[in-house]
């Protein structure tokens, strides 16, 4: 998959939305401007409040037109307003290259990911990975690179967010199939929750995962061919495995609540745009 | 070595691997069916669970039971059972294994050796000792050993090409209380009888009667157009057909098959025979005639000079004889006396000595034309006869002269005896001289000669006779010229001068002195004495080997003892004589034994020996592809049933003659749109690409240079192709071709008669040079044998062929052989005006024949380039430049017949408009 056709879908899945301001609930005091108004003066477009002139005021701060209305000087401050961060993990282990018919769970989770960044983007939101190696920035090129970091599949059976590259008050989004180690999954959140992060927890599944269709003598392998696991009758071991994989899923949900995320499981035989209601819901600006 | 009934098992401990069948079983059970492998990413989640059941997934139990019925197949095949029909029940420690080793054997002599083998090994088993006798083999005496002896004689044993001819008490009498295991053959021989009897004393004997179709060759006789072979067999319950070849020398003096027949034995008939019309020429060449299959010596002939006839030219001076006195005339005596015996030959004096003959017979003539040519033949061997008459009487003999074609000088005139004129009475002839040709003939008193002419007396004259009358003048005279010799008749060959002509004697001396001496050396009388050596011995199976250095054979008793060890069959020669001695003579016949009653047959029943060990690994081998196939389903590999059932039916439909059979009619509409050019499909793959090459290069020659237009070149298959939409055939022969069936004969002829040509190649031109037949030539000739081709002549320099396009005199392909063979133009043609279209191909040869591989000089490739190499350089290039222009010649004549034929009319025709 390459990078150009990845961003090909994600337009043509962001097309005809609205763009997507994120949801911001701490936002970071930084001095770029965005969609998010502070509720105080500060840098922004929008028109926040006449003040009267102070000494020290720059007298081309002076906003003659209200000025001329009294007798006092006023001077026009507008509402300061700041970009939200969203920093994105695709896991592009190779656990997310199964696929039993549609698309790999990379795939969808790379393009339904970049069509959101697509969308925030469009609304003047900073987008970038969490791994250190696209910083959160603005703009049509920053979501190119992002397609092109999205189209690598990485070399680990399973994967798991990086740390140490988390941009305090940004909004995170996972996007995997959370095969991996929960617990390293658990700190990841739990450090992003203390840098005062929220975000989403998107979980995506092939059809054979959640169906299990397998019986007699099977060996289990992973996607790397790292871990096996031998069966003598398959068929029998369904029901646990179902048992197991709801139990994962309710372990993240937990985990997502915990710290205020929000926890969606999508599979890949449903549309792609059921995972960007989803999102642009989650991530929406309920304000 | 155990016996379960019939059921014998050569290594019986190997059963003790039953013991480990139920070991086998656990272990069976153990292995699962092998496991699939799946990607699944959702493993780790797996990774803490265990199954229900910790057994594994079981292998089902009918799997379990194949499988061991496998293992049990595998343990008993190699075992080596056999099945054994026979009880062995020798009461003697000692057991005598009897081969008759004979010609009757050689056709199973493998077999009887591996019989021989297995009882000698049964007799091992049963710790007996053995002893091996080979009847036609000479023996001093017998000693029982070790059953290792007996196997060692019997693998070296080789059968001889005569019959056992043994005294019993010579061999058996220090011998006693053994058993007998007799291989006897399917003929009996003379003292079988009293061999039997002397072995029955002495213990058990069990036979085992060899049963075979022999078939035999008896001597073979000469008829008028050929020769007669006379066979006989063994058993005369059924109506066979039995194969013979007749080989003999071609004229390059190598064997070679010169006619192939086929004896017709009725039923109840031991004897049959068939007439096999053979030119004389062939005749005189044949060496052997063999019974096609049957490796036996009794089934060969080896014909030599015993066999040989004489090619004996008669020259009449009675010029003009009427038709009422045919029987008076010379002539008529001589050739009854010679025809039965000889090959008599016609023609001028100048005509016979170029067909060199054995002798020449001149009848009273006086003046010989062709002298020197005549002393020639003379001195190469030739015999001249001479008869007297009132020509060579009357003539005027020079007497200071000698003639080198008369043996002596003679007296002009003759005389007469006992006539109404003369004072004595006619002569009787006096017994022949022990070193004459005739000496051994009797001489019957009522022979009388009343006429004669008589020799000049000299001191040399008695040296030269070799018949005389009873008062001692010559009546055959003989003079030795070269190798060669004249012999002279004081008489005339009729009846006139005496009546020697119709006796029986004068057969017999015509004889001894037309084969010239080689026949009379093989009566009995000449045979007294004479040493004969082998040089070539006849093996039992019927093949000529060299005999080496051996001592040599008295005539005599070759003919009086037959055939033994000593005087085997084959080929003697004494000087330059070849003498054949054969098996059978004209009234041999077989005989099959006689086995007394006390004699235990078993006969063809132990002969099959039949081992299982094939039958049970088969069966192993049949039952674990089986379970392959069903491991596979079982583990989900097996592709579905219906995959299987497509694939084999994709496979059958693929199958070449279908997938032929459906572009007929896309072909018949290709073919019929546009000129196509056709070659035969020989099955030689580089071949047929080389033709279709070939033909592709010269329809772009045509394209290019003429109005005929042809498209790309199609191959056909005799047998499925429909022929008559192709006015050209190429067919280039392959020495693998097969010629063709009944149907596709029919289906060429009809080809050739409605007006298309086919052009034989048989790409040989560059060594069938000076007539050395090829492969390929063979080939040819075998396919167009059914085809109905008109009479064949050399292409002629005024042939259409060379001006219907370009003009041309030499036809060159990648050879350039001059040898084009084309429909010999009718020489009444031009008479006929009257009728045009008598010939039925409008003048068009329906063959062209020749050997220069014109496809590979056509061939080109898909870019146009030659193929293949032509020559050297530019000569090579000219070389296929006139290649391609017989190719458009060829195609030219072919598609407008006569039509430039006739314009060479065309001036005359012109010139007479003008006027």
């Amino acid at each position: 998959m390459t990078h150009q056709k990845l961003l090909n879908a994600g337009l043509e899945l962001a097309e005809g939305w609205p763009q997507l301001l994120a949801q911001a609930q701490s936002l970071a005091n930084s001095f770029i401007a965005g969609g998010h108004g502070r509720r105080r003066a500060g840098n922004g477009d929008t028109f926040w409040q006449f003040r009267p002139a102070r000494q020290g005021d720059n007298l081309k701060d002076i906003d003659w037109r209200r000025t001329a209305q009294g007798d006092e000087n006023f001077i026009r401050q507008n509402e300061w307003q700041a970009a939200q961060s969203i920093q994105f993990w695709v896991d592009g282990s190779a656990s997310m290259q199964f696929h039993s018919s549609a698309d790999s769970k990379h795939k969808r989770a790379a393009f339904v990911s970049l069509a959101l960044a697509i969308l925030l983007s469009n609304a003047g939101e900073r987008v970038g990975t969490i791994d250190g190696k696209l910083p959160t920035k603005q703009g049509r090129i920053q979501v190119e690179e992002m397609a092109k970091l999205f189209s690598l599949p990485t070399k680990n059976d399973f994967g798991s967010p990086e740390i140490d590259y988390f941009q305090s008050h940004s909004l995170m989004v996972f996007a995997s199939d959370f095969f991996g180690d929960v617990k390293l999954l658990e700190k990841a959140v739990t450090a992003a929750a203390n840098l005062q992060m929220s975000g989403v927890l998107l979980m995506i599944l092939d059809p054979v995962e959640i169906t299990f269709p397998f019986s007699g003598r099977t060996v289990f392998e992973s996607m790397a061919g790292q871990i096996h696991h031998e069966s003598q009758q398959a068929n029998g071991l369904k029901s646990k495995y179902l048992a197991v994989l709801k139990d994962r899923q309710d372990k993240l949900q937990a985990l997502a609540q915990s710290v205020g995320w929000q926890f969606h499981c999508h599979t890949t035989d449903s549309s792609p745009v059921d995972a960007l209601i989803w999102l642009y819901g989650a991530l929406g600006n309920q304000r | 070595m155990i016996f379960f009934g019939f059921l014998g098992i050569t290594t019986p401990w190997l059963l003790l691997a039953f013991i480990l069948l139920p070991v086998l079983w656990f272990v069976l059970r153990a292995v699962p069916p092998a496991a699939k492998r799946r990607r699944f990413p959702g493993v780790t989640l797996l990774l803490e669970l265990r199954d229900y059941d910790t057994e594994p997934d079981n292998t089902p139990w009918w799997l379990l039971l194949l499988r061991t019925i496998i293992i049990s197949c595998l343990i008993v095949g190699f075992s080596e059972p056999f099945l054994n029909f026979d009880s062995i029940d020798d009461k003697n420690a000692d057991l005598l294994v009897i081969m008759d080793g004979s010609w009757a054997d050689a056709p199973n002599w493998k077999s009887q050796k591996k019989e021989a083998l297995r009882v000698v090994q049964q007799a091992k088993n049963s710790g007996q000792k053995v002893a091996f006798l080979q009847l036609t083999d000479p023996i001093e005496s017998l000693v029982f050993s070790a059953a290792s002896d007996a196997q060692r004689q019997i693998q070296a044993a080789e059968p001889n090409a005569w019959l056992p001819n043994i005294k019993p008490a010579e061999i058996l009498t220090n011998l006693d209380n053994f058993d007998t295991y007799w291989i006897a053959s399917a003929v009996q021989w003379p003292r079988q009888s009293e061999f039997i009897e002397v072995l029955l004393d002495k213990g058990n004997v069990r036979v085992s009667q060899t049963s075979t179709a022999l078939f035999g060759l008896l001597p073979i006789s000469f008829t008028e157009q050929g020769i007669k072979v006379t066979g006989t067999r063994l058993k005369s319950k059924s109506t066979q057909q039995v194969p013979i070849n007749i080989m003999g020398l071609d004229p390059s003096g190598v064997e070679r098959l010169l006619q192939a027949s086929v004896l017709n034995f009725e039923v109840g008939m031991l004897q049959a025979s068939e007439a096999i019309k053979l030119p004389k020429e062939i005749r005189n060449r044949i060496t052997r005639i063999m019974v096609v299959g049957q490796q036996s010596a009794v089934g060969v002939r080896v014909l030599g000079d015993n066999n040989s006839r004489s090619e004996v030219a008669i020259i009449s001076g009675d010029f003009g004889a009427r038709e009422g006195l045919k029987l008076l005339s010379r002539e008529h005596y001589l050739t009854k006396a010679l025809e039965l015996s000889n090959d008599l030959i016609d023609g001028t004096i100048e005509d016979i000595l170029l067909a060199n003959p054995d002798a020449i017979i001149l009848t009273d003539i006086a003046k010989i034309s062709a002298r020197a040519a005549m002393t020639e033949w003379i001195e190469q061997g030739g015999t001249l006869i001479r008869f007297a008459g009132p020509n060579l009487a009357a003539a005027n003999h020079d007497l200071q002269k000698t003639d080198d074609l008369m043996p002596v000088k003679l007296r002009r005139g003759g005389r007469s005896l006992g006539g109404a004129m003369s004072w004595g009475s006619p002569k009787t002839l006096q017994p022949f001289e022990e070193d004459t040709p005739f000496f051994g003939l009797p001489t019957p008193t009522e022979v009388k000669v009343t006429a004669q002419v008589l020799a000049q007396p000299s001191p040399m004259l008695s040296t030269h006779v070799i018949a005389r009358l009873s008062d001692g003048t010559p009546l055959v005279t003989q003079k030795k010229l070269g190798q060669g010799r004249v012999v002279l008749f004081h008489i005339t060959a009729n009846t006139e001068w005496s009546n020697l002509p119709i006796s029986g004697l004068f057969v017999s001396m015509l004889d001894r002195l037309v084969s010239n001496g080689a026949k009379a050396s093989f009566e009995p009388v000449a045979l007294a004495g004479t040493t004969w050596k082998l040089s070539q011995e006849l093996s039992a199976f019927g093949k000529l080997k060299s005999a080496g250095d051996r001592a040599g054979i008295d005539g005599q008793s070759l003919i009086d003892k037959g055939i033994t060890s000593k005087s085997p069959p084959g080929i003697y020669e004494k000087e330059t004589l070849r003498w054949t001695i054969n098996l059978l003579k004209d009234d041999s016949n077989f005989k099959p034994p006689n086995w007394p009653s006390l004699v235990d047959l078993v006969g063809p029943l132990i002969s099959p020996l039949q081992s299982l060990t094939a039958l049970f690994l088969l069966v192993a081998l049949v039952l674990l592809a089986f379970d392959v196939l069903i491991s596979l389903w079982m583990s989900g590999k097996l592709l579905g049933v219906g995959t299987i059932f497509a694939a084999l039916l994709a496979l059958l439909s693929l199958t070449p003659e279908n997938s032929r059979a459906q572009t007929v009619s896309d072909r018949s509409i290709i073919a019929t749109r546009d000129v196509v050019l056709a070659y035969v499909r020989t099955g030689d793959v580089r071949q047929d690409e080389i033709s279709s090459a070939g033909l592709l290069g010269l329809s772009l020659a045509l394209n290019q240079r003429t109005s005929i237009e042809p498209v790309t070149p199609l191959g056909v298959s005799l047998a499925v192709d429909e022929l008559s939409f192709y006015p050209f055939l190429y067919w280039p022969i392959t020495p693998a071709q097969k010629t063709p069936t009944a149907d596709e004969l029919q289906k060429l002829n009809r080809y050739l008669k409605g007006g298309g040509l086919i052009l034989f190649d048989t790409k040989d031109a560059d060594i069938s040079k000076f007539g050395q037949s090829t492969i390929e030539a063979q080939t040819l000739k075998e396919i167009t044998v059914g085809l109905n081709l008109p009479p064949l002549s050399l292409i002629s320099r005024d042939h259409v062929l060379t001006r219907s396009f370009y003009l041309l005199q030499e036809f060159p392909g990648r050879y350039a052989g001059t040898e084009v063979w084309l429909e010999a133009s009718s020489a009444k043609e031009n008479t006929i005006n009257k009728k045009p279209f008598r010939n039925s191909n409008d003048g068009v040869t329906p063959v062209i024949i020749g050997g220069n591989d014109w496809a590979s000089a056509w061939a080109v490739d898909n870019s146009g380039q030659p193929l293949l190499p032509v020559g050297r350089g530019v000569s090579g290039e000219r070389q296929r430049e006139i290649a391609l222009r017989f190719g458009i010649n060829l195609i030219m004549h072919v598609l407008t017949g006569n039509y430039k034929s006739d314009q060479v009319h065309v001036p005359a025709l012109l010139d007479r408009l003008g006027k």
